[in-house]
């Protein structure tokens, strides 16, 4: 009797598993934390407009987590129709190792296929009690600094490769960008995994002065833990973020879904999007579609990208990300 | 009477006991409940506080969202395929051992324990490294289309994986101190094996048996970390109810991500309840006990 009920119960739940995922068309867009609110708001307007234009009722399905792992599910068969992701490198990661996404990927969609930008600032505590105010005032004596592992955080990435920038621009020689680098993270008590982890080791756990984050990530927070508790610098330079997208052309080719893929990143450069991607703290690429008010909340800043200043990703991931690398050796100290 | 013979065999223990000095009494009690209220009974209450706090709409708001109910469903699917399957195995397994002499069974026995030895971290990466696109079955599993990892076979995998031991490791000690006399007398009388398994050894062994699906059952529904390496984390289809949890609490809907943990403590109350439930069941006409 029991039996019989245990395996009646279990063979509805199984069919209501395989039924959810086999009624209508669906998307699988994998990303990287801190887009989450951000697609949340998008795939309903994606959503609404496929409908309206062909009478379809589809699913956008989400898989969020930190970039480079994220990057490595979809290598080990994580079906994603398509990629947003924090970085070109973990997508260029995808596609040489798969296959799964044509090489020349990054030409198929505007502006090197980053629909919107970021960049990368600080949250200090209320009243910004350490003064902080640069790059070069996180590693003073007694300054906590929160930030993510370089190895596995995309967004940690940008906040090294920030840093690492400001060493070499202001010491003038790679033995300063070192000696810069190795005392900011000297002054780092936790490293998490990645952003989401760090910010609310900052944030809910109350660790250290100052949090290197993603600046649509500190605005979130700000937004979400309300005003007092926190402070926004923006440095006056900082580096510039193009996180870019992908059609897993493999994936959706596959799952017949090659179609609402393209569109959906199509539709990532539509005056809607980029209004959207202003109100969840992206610059925008477009910014005339977006709100004045929410573009107001990007003080202007000088931004270098990592081609422009330290020869481009590859050689960055080689150099400084690598098993032995810079980050590596200082470290170990 | 035999409650006199009772409290007569009774009554030097208590005297005994009864010797220690009021306040070492006093203050045994007190550590031993404030230990229980401190690690066990708050954390569970400050789990509850925090998902009422923004009240009860904001609570019901949180359980009825179709993501939630699809984590339940996930969770509940994956305890029930490998409630089961370890029960099977953890009778056969416990019998073996304790029933039988063999070369090799101290390697059975510390595989059993394996489980318990390795980090879920491991377990699941190991899934990857096997099934995964990239893994010695992956090119098979791609081509034929089925998919393990990063859906719900990936998922159920992993849990059995790290439930292995309980129902084994709950029946073996028992077995061990029944012997095998009962079994053998059966079979003597001329009963066939699943007679005796039937009429004998399950009856001997329900207690423990039981005990050990609800420690299954409640690390089944419970487990994370493994699950967590193979889920690929999609909403509404590879997400159980703890990876749900943690989800929740990175959206900053911390209200929610109570709510819902709540909801798999609940889940774990249950699991108790049904448990006494069952005993409770079964006693009116139980087997007589021999003395111990």
């Amino acid at each position: 009797m029991l039996i019989r009920l245990l395996s009646l119960g279990l063979a509805a739940g199984l069919a209501a598993v395989a039924g959810n995922a086999s009624a209508e068309r669906s998307i699988l867009n994998v990303s990287y934390d801190p887009t989450r609110e951000f697609y949340r708001a998008f795939n309903e307007h994606f959503i609404a407009q496929w409908q309206q234009q062909t009478g379809e009722k589809i699913t956008v399905n989400q898989s969020h987590g930190g970039a480079g792992k994220q990057a490595r599910a979809v290598i080990d068969g994580l079906e994603a129709d398509v990629v947003t992701l924090a970085m070109a490198y973990d997508i260029d990661q995808i596609a040489t190792r798969t296959g799964l996404i044509p090489t020349d990927w990054q030409t198929r969609l505007p502006n090197q296929s980053a629909p919107y930008y970021s960049t990368i600032v600080f949250l200090v505590r209320t009243g910004n009690p350490k003064g902080i105010k640069d790059w070069g005032d996180l590693v003073r004596e007694g300054v906590a600094v929160v930030t993510a592992n370089p190895k596995t955080g995309g967004g940690a990435r940008f906040n090294y490769l920030a840093a690492w920038e400001y060493g070499l621009r202001t010491g003038g020689s790679e033995e300063a960008a070192r000696d810069f680098i190795t005392r900011l993270y000297r002054n780092v008590p936790v490293l998490d995994t990645g952003a989401r982890g760090s910010t609310n080791t900052f944030l809910q756990r109350g660790i250290g002065d100052v949090l290197i984050a993603w600046e649509n990530e500190a605005h979130l927070a700000l937004a979400e833990l309300g005003p007092g508790k926190v402070d926004l610098v923006v440095p006056p330079r900082s580096v510039k973020a193009l996180p870019p997208v992908a059609v897993v052309e493999g994936n959706a080719e596959r799952h017949g879904t090659l179609d609402i893929a393209r569109a959906y990143l199509e539709a990532l450069y539509s005056p809607a999007a980029q209004r959207i991607a202003a109100r969840y703290y992206y610059r925008p690429i477009a910014p005339e579609h977006a709100e004045p008010a929410d573009l107001a909340r990007f003080p202007d800043l000088e931004l270098f990208t990592v081609e422009e200043a330290l020869g481009g990703w590859v050689e960055a991931q080689k150099k400084h990300f690598a098993d032995g690398g810079v980050f590596d050796q200082i470290h170990q100290r | 009477m035999s409650a006199a013979g009772w409290q007569g065999q009774r009554r030097p223990q208590t005297a005994l006991a009864l010797r220690d000095p009021p306040w070492v009494r006093a203050l045994l009690i007190v550590l031993a409940v404030s230990v229980l209220l401190s690690f066990l009974v708050l954390p569970l209450a400050v789990v509850l506080m925090e998902a009422l706090r923004p009240g009860l709409d904001a609570y019901a708001a949180a359980l009825a969202d179709d993501n939630t109910h699809h984590a339940l469903l996930i969770t509940l699917v994956a305890a029930l395929l490998t409630v089961p399957l370890n029960l099977i195995f953890g009778i056969a397994a416990a019998w073996l051992v304790t029933r039988f002499r063999f070369p090799g069974k101290s390697l059975l026995i510390t595989l059993i324990d394996l489980p318990f030895s390795v980090s879920p971290v491991v377990v699941g990466l190991s899934l990857v490294l096997l099934y995964g696109a990239h893994g010695w079955f992956g090119a098979w599993l791609v081509a034929n289309g089925v998919k393990v990892v990063f859906a719900l076979p990936g998922i159920v995998l992993a849990t059995i994986f790290v439930t292995v031991p309980f129902v084994a490791r709950e029946l073996i000690p028992l077995m061990q101190a029944q012997g095998r006399e009962e079994e053998e007398a059966a079979l003597v009388l001329g009963a066939n094996g699943w007679q005796v398994l039937r009429h004998v050894t399950l009856p001997n062994i329900r207690i423990g048996l039981l005990y050990g699906v609800i420690l299954c059952n409640a690390r089944a529904m419970g487990e994370f970390g493994a699950v967590s390496v193979v889920s690929g984390h999609i909403r509404g289809q590879t997400v159980t109810l703890p990876l749900h949890v943690e989800m929740l609490y990175q959206e900053y809907q911390t209200a929610a991500a109570f709510a819902v943990a709540s909801m798999l403590a609940l889940l774990a109350l249950a699991t108790l309840l049904a448990q006494h439930a069952l005993e409770a069941l079964r006693r009116p006409h139980p087997p007589e006990e021999t003395s111990p």
